[in-house]
């Protein structure tokens, strides 16, 4: 079913689901901490108390470090599409290559201008302006995730196109449906709370582990507080922007909702919600299941009742609209068991981020030490920063994989996407070198970022652009004109 | 052909001719971490002159690609998959030296500095000798079927031609490094990096003499246009001279950007030669040609409207970035 095993077909797409996937380790970590940074340094300029300056660096040297391996896992992402995917690049050029481009013009140039000057520029500007700088970056990086879900989004709902009657290519025809594609407005919300989740509750995981050992007690109960406010907000929006998006799948992609839900058969008016299910995928089956009544139609519909359909009932469907053009052969059931689990992954760590969230501010309030006596709480917290990663894929996984067969829904199918040029003996040996250097730099992500939270906040530093024993004045005789402002 | 097809031609040209100026500086910087700075206190701040700029650099060359990508989808889909490899490569070197500023300054150990500040020279060397070798294989021809599948053998993406050719941007990048170098530093860094110029420039001149003669024997550019290719050599000629000059002198800004531009008129040469295709096989029927490899008339509208109004705001602050770090850094006190 996953056309798995050593064919270009199976490895283009094992090697765009682990670029992607390390990418997008980095992505929403990224975008959430300049946020979390942002506000910190926020919090710094209206409050003028140092603790929040010195946050802002302690947190904001991780998110150097994350800022970094994305920027270089993200030009393999561009590259790609082009390289492994060449038919797919000549069918959806004319659609998918504009949100990149704008990407990179409207949002990359933005981040990765302002993270430079924010970096190097701690005594020179005021610190209203310097703050203005990370908020500069925070803004690119959520801008760069709405083009980069604008081009997501088309493959999954196409809109605002029509197709080529010599080429048989797609062709824009509306760029503002393809920006206000449905699905965009319902993923991003949905994928920015993520971010928001993702660094926050790292953050705290971090400042949990301090805690224990009783470090630097009052930097990390605020860094918490922090965390965990924007860790709340983000939780409980991703909660509500996931049920919006989930219930807008009924109708536009009922395939990936009945694969989420690990329905083969159309579901009563009983409205059973399976916690635990096991499935024969080759004879589509359900083969047990531990159900609870009414949960599947209240998350659907909101109500009591109401019935969804099955996937062989999708199936059929499917096959009614499609075999014309892409004949019957066609397979449309999607990974069930993947989407079955990644879905409860998902909504479970939704709820259980929110619960921490409201404990854990709880056992913090001001007056109180609860927070350290609370031990086991602060272990849990601290074991939980590795959550948000999975749950990220977990979503990509739903997103991705119930999506098949298409590439682009209804327009092209997977097979057909990948470049004739490709081979199996280069794909295999460009796999194994992304594998083993993705290995290597998340270790050293990892290391590193160990090495600054035990070094602790006195330790970091970000001095201005100049080694210390430059006086920062231009000595040279042909400089002078040049340099004579300042 | 239409007009917004040209003009989106010269686009792709403008913005690659802004990733080789920036970015050439980026790679030769990165060059000299190992190869010219003599312990860690230079190394720093010759990493130094380019921290606050190598991350805005690179992304001259994600728009240019994602520009191609969305203006001429037929070429960014042919030079991207039949580039396979060598395309892989250049990510593996900008991974490498892309992390390794960051990196480095955060190792506790002789050896791991060592290991991250060899990733930055080696990545800046390969990514600058690679792209060098893709473009000058890229113009020689390529074979290619009709569809714009490109079958190459291992000769196809090197030989004596392409070999040079990257040879000679990889020579540039480092000249054009030391020239930015010279700019940003004083003291004996600045000093040594004049000299070590002073030796370079003659052998460059020796190398664009020879990318010169195999150029003649490789390409048809000076079949189809031959006295605009001469005019596009004879100004690189011309602006190597005067970089030269420039360094001879002292005059840091002239050399910097002459050698800057030089670069650039490498890139006009390419464009030049290609136009009006995007691609050149060996069977000249299965060329890419502008008017075939765009994206629609309505598309290019649409990146023609956002390309002209986000743009001039784009180089507003860019620049303005470089005017905020435009102080020279000390040398480091020999240790």
């Amino acid at each position: 079913m996953l056309n798995a095993g050593l064919t270009v077909l199976g490895l283009s797409r094992f090697q765009f689901a682990m670029t992607t996937v390390f990418h997008f380790f980095f992505v929403p970590f990224s975008i959430g901490l300049a946020f979390v940074v942002a506000v910190m340094e926020t919090m710094y300029v209206a409050k003028k108390d140092e603790a929040y300056k010195k946050m802002a660096q302690f947190w904001g040297k991780m998110f150097l470090y994350s800022f970094a391996v994305g920027v270089v896992t993200g030009i393999i992402q561009e590259f790609q599409f082009g390289m492994n995917w060449s038919e797919y690049s000549r069918f959806m050029g004319d659609i998918f290559g504009a949100p990149l481009a704008i990407e990179a013009l409207a949002a990359f140039f933005l981040e990765s201008t302002f993270i430079g000057l924010w970096m190097f520029t701690w005594e020179r500007f005021k610190p209203g302006i310097h703050a203005l700088f990370i908020w500069l970056v925070a803004i690119g990086s959520s801008l760069s995730a709405v083009w980069i879900l604008a081009a997501n989004s088309f493959m999954q709902n196409p809109v605002g196109f029509a197709i080529n009657k010599s080429t048989g290519r797609v062709v824009m025809t509306s760029f503002s449906a393809v920006v206000k594609n449905p699905q965009l407005w319902l993923e991003l919300p949905h994928v920015l709370m993520g971010a928001g989740i993702t660094a926050s509750f790292v953050v705290a995981g971090c400042s949990a582990w301090r805690l224990l050992k009783k470090d630097h007690v009052s930097f990390y109960r605020k860094s918490l507080n922090v965390a965990l406010v924007i860790g709340l907000i983000a939780s409980l929006g991703s909660l509500a922007s996931g049920d919006v998006q989930t219930r807008y799948l009924i109708k536009e992609q009922p395939m990936k909702f009945a694969a989420m839900e690990g329905l083969y058969k159309d579901s009563t008016n009983k409205g059973n919600w399976a916690i635990y299910s096991s499935f024969n995928t080759k004879q589509h089956k359900t083969t047990s299941s531990l159900d609870v009544p009414y949960v599947l139609n209240i998350l659907s519909y909101h109500k009591l009742s109401g019935t969804v359909k099955g996937q062989n009932t999708v199936n059929k469907e499917l096959h009614a609209t499609y075999d014309k053009k892409f004949g019957k052969d066609m397979n449309y059931y999607v990974p069930t068991k993947t989407l079955f689990w990644s879905f409860r992954i998902m909504a479970v760590s939704g709820g259980l981020f929110a619960l921490i969230a409201i404990v854990g501010l709880f056992f913090n309030r001001k007056k109180s030490q609860a927070i350290l006596k609370q031990r086991w709480f602060l272990y849990i917290m601290g074991l939980m920063l590795w959550l948000p990663f999975i749950v990220n894929t977990a979503g990509w996984f739903v997103t991705e994989f119930g999506r098949y067969p298409w590439v682009v829904y209804g327009l092209l199918t997977i097979a057909d996407a990948v470049s004739p040029t490709s081979t199996v003996g280069s794909l295999l040996f460009t796999n194994i070198v992304y594998f083993l250097l993705f290995a290597g730099l998340g270790l050293v992500m990892i290391v590193l970022s160990h090495r600054v939270l035990k070094a602790g906040p006195d330790a970091v530093q970000m001095n201005g652009y100049s080694s210390e024993d430059t006086d920062g004045k231009t000595e040279d005789p042909y400089g002078t004109e040049a340099f004579n402002h300042d | 052909m239409t007009s917004a097809q040209i003009l989106w031609f010269l686009l792709i040209g403008v913005l690659f001719s802004g990733f080789f100026f920036l970015e050439g500086f980026d790679f030769g910087i990165g060059m000299a971490v190992r190869f010219f700075g003599r312990n860690t206190a230079e190394r720093d701040t010759i990493i130094q002159t380019i921290g606050p700029h190598w991350d805005g650099n690179e992304v001259w060359l994600i728009t240019a690609g994602g520009a191609m990508f969305a203006s001429f989808p037929m070429w960014y889909a042919s030079l991207f998959s039949g580039y396979y490899l060598v395309l892989f490569l250049i990510l593996v070197a900008l991974i490498f030296r892309g992390v390794s500023f960051e990196f480095r300054a955060n190792m506790k150990t002789e050896t791991w500095r060592n290991f991250w500040e060899w990733a930055a020279t080696i990545g800046s060397f390969c990514a600058a000798f690679l792209f060098g070798m893709m473009f000058t294989s890229m113009i020689e021809g390529v074979p290619m079927d009709a569809k714009g599948n490109i079958f190459g053998s291992f000769t196809t993406y090197v030989n004596w031609f392409s070999l040079v050719g990257g040879v000679a941007v990889t020579l540039m990048c480092l000249i054009h490094g030391l020239n930015f170098l010279q700019l940003k530093t004083l003291g004996t860094l600045r000093d040594r990096a004049q000299a070590w110029n002073k030796v370079l420039y003659p052998v460059l001149i020796v190398g664009e003499v020879l990318f010169v003669v195999l150029l003649y024997i490789s390409t048809d550019f000076f079949a189809k246009k031959s006295a605009s290719t001469w005019s596009i050599l004879i100004v690189l000629v011309l602006l190597t001279l005067i970089a030269w000059w420039g360094v001879l002198k002292a005059h840091n800004w002239t050399a910097f950007i002459a050698s800057g531009l030089s670069l650039i008129s490498i890139v006009v040469l390419i464009f030049n030669g290609l136009f009006p295709r995007v691609m050149i096989a060996t069977d000249p029927a299965h060329s890419i040609l502008i008017k075939d490899a765009s994206s629609s008339p309505y598309t290019l509208h649409i990146m023609t409207i956002v390309a002209f109004s986000v743009l001039p705001i784009v180089l507003v602050y860019f620049i303005w970035s470089y005017w905020v770090f435009y102080k020279r850094l000390k040398s480091p006190k020999a240790a």
